[in-house]
């Protein structure tokens, strides 16, 4: 079985993030790694092959030069190898691109199973696995909390609007999962040394047959027409409780027209 | 004036809150028409229509609810395509915007989610987004196909505009790729009775500060004297104060209600990034230095303990003194 798991780097949660002079987001002037949300996807991977699947993980990313720093993470918590799909005619690159380039990558590895996080954490769409399902023409199964492989069958665990669901497939499909699976393992120095050694290739968009006209701002379908910082909140009103605090509370909501 | 088509979403066969605000949104753009994936029977026209859809196309079929996402994205493009529609308007949560994703591939149409207020404007439909956890506000406008925006629950208030819709039934073959993925078992999680967390205008959350599970239920009834939903921070949902589908944050819900009540929690980023865009935060917290009093409105440093039931008594003095409350009875 083929396992190949999407993973994106991105920037640090705490880090200030701003656009660049073409509204995409800057990335070259902040630190970045692995999002969170696609350790467990990662993770997942992991489990699987350790509970007997027999199965070759391939970590795919798209990005630039720094994008290799979340495929080597990956490759520290397991798998066998990595694909980063690097080009300079990505950048800008729209959701709809994305989704092209890394179906297009995914086919050229082979693959059962597609494992993703329930979103990135920069953009925060949680489009591209549903698009990378629709391009790879087979079912999507997202947001799962729990998934086990039987043969050539997926179940996943899902917390939809209301209801826990139980979802079943056949592979191949694309399964997003959510930090309800298991914890992402912290890997130890001799993994970390291990991941270093694993292969990882380079691939251009001339290797996937996407002809650069096809990729990034030029071809994206939507356009950014402006940004603004918007003003931080400010911290409003602290009042330390010394046995009137309830009400001065009640007092701001009537004020507010809340209550 | 040209059509804009809604998603609409029905929960325990009433629609919900959030497609009457796009419906609201629609009719800045064009001429509102709503699609139903399912039964389009008299209330749930009429109540569509009460906020303003002049259409209602209707889509049937057991595999709709058999099956996950994919029969609601044969519909959408199938509508898409009969009606040609200036846009398509669908509320920005998981299953809108897969179906939304699955549908922009289809069509060749970009797609915009997590939009917080859309304008018509030259070239499309404008979008607004609040993005990089609220520090910056973007607008983007879609270049091709036919704009796909999902929008997010209280970007707007749904406004009643009465319309009596046309309805159109849409027969549509759902392709054997669309029932790939089957829906085998459903565990309905039980009513609380109290609105839905996406939708709500008020939310009451707790976090470890709670301290207890027992604790945590002061959470609960603050939210029912505020006539809110109930949320919670990870730690509340690890610690099985409450159920999953309660979380706020990065990977849990977020929300953008009018009023946001945070009790015992810190505050960490990834909580923030899931409700900054509420419109006035208060917390209550006994560290005066949580995070969260740098993003609050009003905060109050106190023990959860003796805070909660306080206010919970105060809010039912104001209450009967001051007649009827703010927060309720507005969409139905």
């Amino acid at each position: 079985m083929k396992i190949v798991v999407l993973v994106k780097h991105v920037p640090e949660a705490t880090a200030a993030w701003g656009y660049a002079e073409d509204f995409t987001l800057d990335r070259a002037n902040v630190e970045g790694r692995l999002s969170e949300l696609d350790e467990y996807a990662v993770e997942q991977a992991t489990v699987l092959a350790e509970k007997g699947l027999p199965a070759t993980i391939t970590y795919l990313t798209m990005g630039p030069a720094k994008a290799v720093d979340g495929l080597r993470k990956a490759l520290a918590m397991g798998g066998d190898d990595a694909v980063h799909v690097q080009d300079s005619s990505l950048h800008g690159s729209d959701a709809l691109t994305t989704s092209l380039v890394l179906a297009k990558a995914i086919e050229r590895i082979g693959f059962d199973l597609v494992l993703c996080g329930m979103a990135s954490t920069d953009a925060d769409m949680s489009v591209v696995p549903a698009m990378v399902a629709e391009r790879l023409g087979v079912p999507q199964l997202t947001f799962a909390a729990n998934l086990t492989v039987a043969g050539s069958a997926v179940t996943v665990l899902r917390e939809a609007d209301g209801e826990t669901q139980t979802v079943v497939a056949t592979l191949p499909a694309v399964v997003s999962v959510t930090d309800q699976t298991s914890e992402a393992r912290y890997p130890s120095f001799k993994a970390i040394m291990a991941g270093k050694r694993k292969p990882v290739a380079t691939w251009s968009l001339a290797d996937l047959g996407v002809a650069p006209g096809a990729a990034g701002a030029g071809a994206a379908a939507t356009a950014v027409r402006g940004a603004a910082r918007r003003p931080a909140r400010q911290a409003g009103t602290v009042v330390v409780d010394k046995g009137e605090g309830a009400a001065a509370l009640a007092d701001f909501l009537v004020a507010q027209k809340l209550l | 004036m040209a059509e804009v088509l809604v998603l609409a979403e029905q929960t325990d066969g009433a629609v919900r809150k959030a497609s009457l605000e796009l419906l609201t949104l629609a009719r800045r753009l064009g001429e509102p028409a709503a699609l139903v994936c399912g039964p389009a029977d008299d209330a749930t026209v009429r109540v569509l229509g009460t906020y303003g859809a002049t259409k209602v196309y209707a889509v049937e079929g057991a595999e709709l609810d058999d099956y996950l996402v994919l029969p609601k994205v044969d519909a959408l493009v199938a509508v898409v395509r009969q009606s040609a529609p200036a846009a398509v308007l669908v509320t920005s949560g998981p299953e809108g915007k897969e179906i939304a994703a699955r549908a922009a591939v289809r069509l060749d149409s970009g797609i915009i989610t997590d939009a917080v207020d859309v304008t018509p404007a030259d070239g499309g439909p404008l979008a607004t987004q609040s993005v990089f956890s609220g520090a910056f506000s973007a607008q983007s406008q879609v270049v091709r196909g036919t704009p796909i925006i999902a929008v997010r629950p209280n970007a707007v208030a749904a406004q009643p505009a009465p319309e009596q819709p046309a309805v159109v039934p849409v027969m549509v073959a759902f392709s054997d790729a669309a029932l790939g993925a089957r829906i085998t078992r459903r565990t309905a999680r039980t009513s609380s009775g109290r609105p839905d967390l996406a939708d709500a205008r008020v939310v009451v959350a707790g976090g470890r500060g709670m301290g207890s599970a027992e604790a945590f239920q002061l959470v609960e009834r603050l939210a029912d004297a505020l006539g809110g939903a109930v949320g919670a921070s990870r730690a509340a949902t690890d610690l099985e104060w409450c159920g999953r589908g309660y979380q706020i944050g990065q990977t849990g819900q977020t929300v953008a209600p009018t009023l946001y009540i945070a009790n015992g929690i810190s505050g960490a980023i990834q909580h923030r990034a899931g409700m900054q865009g509420s419109r006035v935060i208060v917390a209550v917290n006994k560290d005066p230095k949580a995070p969260i009093f740098s993003v609050s409105d009003f905060g109050l440093v106190g023990d959860v303990h003796t805070v909660l039931p306080a206010l919970i008594e105060e809010i039912g003095k104001r209450k009967s003194g001051a007649g009827t409350p703010a927060g309720s009875g507005e969409a139905p």
